[in-house]
This record gives structure tokens, sequence and C-alpha cells, in this order.
């Protein structure tokens, strides 16, 4: 492991490399994260696809090839997937679309709120911040409870008997309400981050000029903030195309499977049938839906810069 | 425009950021408080924030090792995997992440590309073939499947290593200099200067793998082996009219991880936008 003697080396006139380590050094220190990386990263990344090319039952000795039947079978209605994957996949791009509009602009309202200097803002980005460390389950279950039509602490305060969690709209109101409530502090965080980059002098700048608070914000603040806006934009798209927890805890998919997200009837595929071939194709597909969206976000803010 | 000087023209500021604050808390004292109520309390209309009478009977069957819902075990099953994930994570990425920005060899950019690549592949398409994998590696319905496959995550050498490369060059020189050899540079120079980020690192990676919901809900079977998260979703059902135990459930599994948040607060947000920022 130790090669040269370091003394040797400082003898020497020549100025040293600015690293010299034994040849296998690296390797070394990189050996035990190669390992999981290889084994439950890489390697399933390469076995997905391999099963996504079979009729791949996990609980039956034989997996023959079918090439790319299960990809066919996605996008021909007669099959026996075709109508519960897409309905899922309307079921995940249907809360991407009404929550990803709330989780990109609140944060930012929130984050502008502390963006301020005053007492106490370091105690309220914390208060802010807090449902965001809980997971999913615990989240779940407290809001089902706050949305049970009967005894909710939701409807009690309103006087109403609203079924937030068994029927349309209102599935997909407390879907996006109780995600807004429990990722809100995530995407401030980032915003603030953001803002606190904008040099001063900026709007120090824009004040003599004269600007009003509405021009600042839209002619220093924006623009500043357009990375931060991709990046929490992307974010928060994958975010929303990997839904589960709530729906598999708060609404069941209900009603009708309505509300069953693409990944709640791809790990039921996969995981409770055993189908995991067809399961792994549509993880795919899936996948590459969302490589195709990001990808076309990206060229739109870019576009728009120039 | 400046409204700093006078108090009154604030008012409506802080009014809003009370709000806010009462939005964000005012749920999980509803969890709380619905804990320390007995059943009847809890439906009783209209609904009380305070409990009449304050009990903590909601709790004793969750804390029974021998019900079927042993809540107490699947705690310690959550802490024992959490904090073993947490020390697979921190030790391996450390090590990688020095020779990533400290050390020269060949393929280290590829490499590190190649590592950066996977945080942009949805951790959906795992599922299926870690299942498997973890299924070949006889995991399934064990801890095991909770610790170890988790802990090949790119984050961790990626945050890591934006953590070291920041550290300036002379120290390492100076220890190279003195005769010390790489190892000794990473132990006694690197790490001891990285403790916050090192840190950071360890409070996200426990979190993470604390509140990990579709993984164990798919790979664990049997309630003896259960984490809290696939075990508060068996516990709703068990309990479905009997929300003071469920909220009793709720409360016990947000403990650690306020808890750790409170400690670590600053860190954790920090490491939040640092890492998302520089992603």
């Amino acid at each position: 492991m130790r090669t040269q003697g370091p003394q040797l080396q400082s003898l020497s006139p020549e100025p040293r490399p600015i690293r010299r380590a034994g040849r296998a050094t690296p390797y070394l220190f990189l050996a035990p994260y190669l390992v999981l990386f290889g084994v439950f990263v890489v390697l399933p990344a390469l076995y997905g696809l391999w099963i996504s090319l079979h009729d791949w039952d996990f609980l039956l000795p034989r997996k023959p090839w079918v090439g790319l039947r299960n990809y066919q079978n996605l996008f021909s209605p007669e099959s026996r997937d075709f109508s519960d994957f897409w309905q899922s996949m309307r079921a995940t791009g249907l809360f991407t679309l009404f929550s990803v509009p709330f989780l990109v602009t609140v944060p930012l309202l929130v984050a502008l709120l502390l963006n301020r200097e005053f007492p106490g803002r370091t105690f309220f980005r914390a208060v802010y911040f807090a449902p965001y460390v809980l997971g999913v389950a615990v989240v779940g279950v407290l809001w089902r409870f706050l949305l049970d039509p009967h005894i909710g602490l939701i409807n009690q305060s309103l006087s109403a008997t609203i079924p937030w969690t068994t029927d349309v709209p209102w599935a997909w109101i407390s879907l996006v309400g109780m995600t807004v409530w429990w990722t809100l502090g995530f995407n401030a965080i980032i915003y603030l981050a953001g803002l606190q980059d904008i040099p001063r002098e900026l709007y120090d700048a824009a004040k003599v000029d004269g600007a009003t608070r509405w021009q600042r914000f839209l002619h220093v603040t924006v623009p500043g903030l357009k990375p931060v806006l991709l990046l929490v934009l992307t974010m928060t798209l994958l975010g929303s195309a990997n839904m589960f927890g709530q729906s598999y805890l708060v609404t069941r998919g209900a009603p009708a499977n309505e509300t069953r997200t693409a990944i709640m009837f791809i790990a039921d595929t996969g995981l409770r049938t055993f189908r995991m071939g067809s399961a792994a194709a549509m993880s795919y597909v899936l996948a590459l839906t969302l490589l195709v969206i990001s990808a076309f976000n990206f060229r739109l803010l870019r576009q728009e810069d120039t | 425009m400046r409204a700093t000087t006078r108090p009154l023209a604030r008012l409506p500021f802080y009014v809003l950021l009370l709000l806010l604050t009462w939005v964000f808390v005012a749920p999980l004292l509803w969890m709380l408080s619905t804990s320390l109520k007995t059943n009847a309390d809890a439906t009783r209309l209209p609904p009380s924030w305070i409990p009449r009478p304050f009990t903590t009977e909601a709790y004793v069957p969750l804390l029974s090792l021998g019900s079927e819902t042993p809540v107490l075990r699947w705690f310690l099953n959550s802490i024992l995997t959490a904090t073993a994930n947490a020390l697979l994570v921190v030790g391996t990425s450390i090590l990688a992440a020095y020779a990533l920005a400290r050390l020269e060899f060949p393929g280290r950019r590829v490499l590190f590309g190649l590592i950066v690549g996977t945080l942009f592949i949805p951790t959906f398409v795992f599922l299926i073939p870690n299942f498997l994998i973890v299924n070949s590696l006889g995991w399934l319905d064990s801890l095991w499947a909770l610790i170890v496959p988790g802990a090949g995550s790119a984050f961790g050498v990626f945050f890591m290593r934006q953590f070291f490369t920041s550290l300036p060059r002379e120290l390492e020189e100076a220890a190279l200099i003195e005769g010390a050899n790489q190892w000794q540079i990473f132990y006694r120079v690197i790490l001891p200067l990285s403790r916050p980020g090192i840190a950071t690192l360890t409070v996200l990676s426990f979190l993470i793998n604390y509140n990990d919901f579709i993984w164990p809900v798919y790979v664990l079977f049997s309630p003896g082996s259960f984490t809290l998260p696939p075990g508060l979703s068996i516990l709703q059902g068990a309990y479905t009219t009997n929300y003071p135990v469920i909220m009793a459930g709720g409360v016990l599994a947000s403990i650690p991880a306020i808890i750790l948040f409170v400690l670590a607060q600053r860190h954790v947000i920090e490491g939040v936008s640092r890492s998302g920022l520089k992603g």
C-alpha cells in the first residue's frame, strides 16, 4: 500500500505532484463503497432491464424470454395491464399537475417572508421545516385522522361533512394539501439559500434607480433565482411522480383506484402479484416519461434565459 | 417604505408568521393531544384540545411486546436499522469521497460521473430488481434488507466529496512532508476538519432511512420484523376506530426524528440547502 517513502521525495529538488499515493491506495479507499454501489445500484439498474424482457413471475421456476412484449402490452388496449396502468399514470400525472404549482410558488412566498432580517427568524425557519423530518407514515396516519369525515378536526372546524378521502375532487385536494403541508419547508429552505446568494448590491443599485419593491422582485430576485427555480421545479416534479405513501395511507387509492398512483400500481404488480416482468417494464416507461419531461423543462427554462 | 422603525407596521408581518406557525404546529399538537385521550373523549363533539381526563392508556397496548402490534419492538427495530445504515453510509462514503476528492488515479472523473449520474435514476426503478437481489441474499423479511442496500447511495459520496474538496491543500502538504501516509492524512488531518459535514450526513442518512416507507412495506412480512413505517400502516388497520392508539403510535414514531432535528436543526437545514444547490 505504501510505496515510495515520503522522506525521499521531500529531499528531491524537483517539485512533487500534489498527491503521490501508492497505486492501489485510491482503490482501497473506494472498495467498500464500490461493492455496495455495484451490487445495489449498478447491478439492479441493468438487472431491471433484463427482467423487463422476460415473463418473470417470482413464484414460478421458468421465466421465459418475451423480448419487448411487456412493453408492447402497456400500449395495447386489449392487454391485462393497459387500463390499470394508464389510470395509475393518469393519477400520478394529475397529482403532479395539481401539486407542483403550489409546491413551487407557496414555498417561494414563505422564503421571501423569511429572507427579511427579524428576531426569531431561525425559530420560524425550523418550525416550517419541522413536518418534513417526519416520515410519510406518520404524516399519513395523522392526516387520515384529521380528514376523517365524521370526527376529523377539519370537518369539525368547518362544521361540514366533506368526504375528504373517498370522493373526488376532495381526495385530490386532501393529497395535495397534506403534501404541501409536509414538504413546503424543504423547498422554502432551498429558495432561502438561493435568495441569500443574490448580491445585496444589486438590490441597492435597483433602489438607487428608483425601482419599486415589485420591480426589484421581478428584475433582481427572479433572474437571480432562476437556477434555484429550475432545481426546485425538477426535484418537485420527480418527488410528485414518486408519490406513494399519501395515497397508500390516506385515500387507499379511493374512489375506485382514481388516486392509485403509478408507483402504487407498479409495486402491487411486481411485489404483491409477483408479475415482475410487467412491473419492471412499467417502471422504465415511467422513468422515461420523467426523463423526457425533465429534459423539456431544462430546455424551456434555458431558452427563456436568452 | 422602511417599516423597521415602527413596530406597529410590522404587526401584519408577525401575524402572518404566527398564523403559518399555527398551520404547521396544530396538526402535531392535535396528534399529541389525541394520544392522551380516551377513545370516547377523542370522538366527543365538539372536539377539545385538552384531554378530559389526561390518560396514557392509549400507549399501553403499544408498549407490550406480546401484542399483535408491538410498536415498542418496531421502534427498536427502526432505531437499530437507521443507526446501522447511517454508520454504513458514512463509513463507506467518507472513504470513497476522500479518494475522489484528494487522490489522483486513472478513471477518477469517469467514476465520479457514473456515481453522480445514478442520482438521476428515479428510485422506483430499483424496487423490483433490488427485491430479487435481496431475496437471493436471503435477506427478505430481515432487517439486513433495510440496512445494507440503501448504503450504496450516491448521495453520501457526493455530499462528502463537496466537503473534502473545499479543504485547503496546504494541510496535507505539511503532513506529507512530515512523513504521514495517505491513511494518516485522511484519519488525522481530513477527518477532524470534516466533523460538521460528517455529522450532517449522519443525521440526514438516519432520517432518510428511518422515514423510508415503500421499501420496508414490501420487503418485511412478519410483524415481529417490522420497523415503524410499515408498522404504523398495520396499526391503522388494526385500530381503525381507535384514533388515540394510532396517534400514540404516531407520537412514538415522531420522537426520535424530532429530537434529532432539534439537536441538529441548523446542520440539517444547511445540509439540505447546500446539497440541493450544488446538485
